[in-house]
C-alpha cells in the first residue's frame, strides 16, 4: 500500500514543483521584458 | 533607432480550459486507477503503480518524438519556432521520464526484492533520460547563438535513436523487466477494465504534457523577445 501511494506521491510532486518552476521563471522573464519594453508596447 | 515592437501576448485563456480538462480527467484516472480497476493476481495492488509508471514513460518517448521532428525542421528551415517546440518538448520528456524512472524501483523493490537491477531496458531507460538532460545542460551552459541550437538539433537525432531500442528492449531481449502487456503477442493482455484505467491515466498524462509544453514554448518565445529586445538596446547603444 505505501508503495502505491509513494508512486502516485511522487507523480503529483514532480509535476507541481515544475509547474512552480515554471512560473518562477515565467515571472522572471516578464519582469526582464518589462525592463527592456518601453511603456506604450507593454 | 527605434526599439522594436515585442509580441507580448495576452495572459493565455487556454490554460483555465486545459488546465481544467487536465485536472478533471487525471482525478477520474486516479480513481479508476486506484479503486476502479480489477486487482491484479498475482502482484496485487503493487500492480496499480503501472497507472502511473506506463503513461509516464509513454508521454516522455510522444514528447521525445516531438523533440526529433522539430530538431529536424529546425535543421531544415532554421525556423525559432522549431527550436523552441524541441527545448520545450525535450523539458517535458525529462519530467515524464523522471516520473517514469522514480515509480520504476518503488514498484520493483516489493516485487523483485530489489530497486534496481542493470538490464537491458532498465539501462536503456536511465540512459535515455541522462542523454536528455546533458541536451538541457547543453542548451543552459552554452552561450545562446546559432551554433546551438544547431548542435542540440543533431544531437537531439542521434539521442532519439535510443527511443525505439528502449520500447523493443523487453521484445528483443530477456529481461528482468516484465514482457510486454501490451502488443506483446499470444499470452500478453490485460482485463478489459485495467485497459480503460490505463487509456484514461494515459489520456490525462498526454493532457498534463500538452498544457506544460504549451506553457514552457511561451516562455521560450518571451526569451527569444528579450534576446531580440536586448540586442536592439545594445545596438541602440552603439548607434549612439
Amino acid at each position: 500500500m505505501h508503495s502505491v501511494v509513494a508512486a502516485f506521491a511522487v507523480a503529483w510532486i514532480i509535476h507541481i514543483v515544475y509547474l512552480f518552476s515554471l512560473a518562477a521563471r515565467q515571472r522572471e522573464l516578464r519582469r526582464a521584458l518589462d525592463a527592456v519594453t518601453p511603456r506604450d508596447l507593454r | 533607432m527605434e526599439t522594436p515592437a515585442i509580441a507580448r501576448p495576452a495572459r493565455p485563456n487556454w490554460i483555465v480550459l486545459w488546465g481544467s480538462l487536465t485536472l478533471t480527467v487525471l482525478l477520474i484516472g486516479l480513481y479508476l486507477a486506484l479503486l476502479w480497476a480489477p486487482e491484479e493476481a498475482t502482484m496485487g495492488i503493487y500492480q496499480r503503480i503501472f497507472y502511473t509508471h506506463v503513461p509516464a514513460a509513454f508521454t516522455a518517448f510522444v514528447a521525445f518524438f516531438i523533440n526529433l521532428v522539430a530538431s529536424v525542421l529546425y535543421l531544415l528551415r532554421r525556423s525559432r519556432l522549431a527550436d523552441a517546440w524541441a527545448v520545450a518538448a525535450a523539458e517535458v520528456g525529462v519530467v515524464f521520464l523522471s516520473i517514469n524512472l522514480i515509480t520504476g524501483p518503488i514498484w520493483a523493490k516489493p516485487i523483485w526484492g530489489i530497486w534496481w537491477t542493470w538490464d537491458a531496458r532498465l539501462t536503456l531507460d536511465l540512459v535515455l533520460w541522462v542523454m536528455y538532460v546533458s541536451y538541457l545542460l547543453l542548451r543552459q551552459l552554452t552561450p545562446r547563438g546559432d551554433l546551438q541550437p544547431r548542435l542540440a538539433a543533431a544531437l537531439a537525432c542521434f539521442f532519439f535513436v535510443d527511443v525505439p531500442i528502449n520500447y523493443m528492449a523487453i521484445r528483443w531481449w530477456r529481461t528482468q523487466h516484465p514482457q510486454p502487456v501490451i502488443f506483446g503477442g499470444p499470452g500478453s493482455g490485460l482485463a478489459p477494465q485495467m485497459y480503460v484505467a490505463l487509456a484514461v491515466c494515459c489520456m490525462a498524462f498526454m493532457l498534463l504534457g500538452y498544457v506544460l509544453l504549451r506553457l514552457r514554448l511561451e516562455q521560450e518565445m518571451d526569451r527569444h523577445a528579450l534576446d531580440d529586445a536586448q540586442r536592439a538596446l545594445l545596438l541602440e547603444d552603439v548607434g549612439g
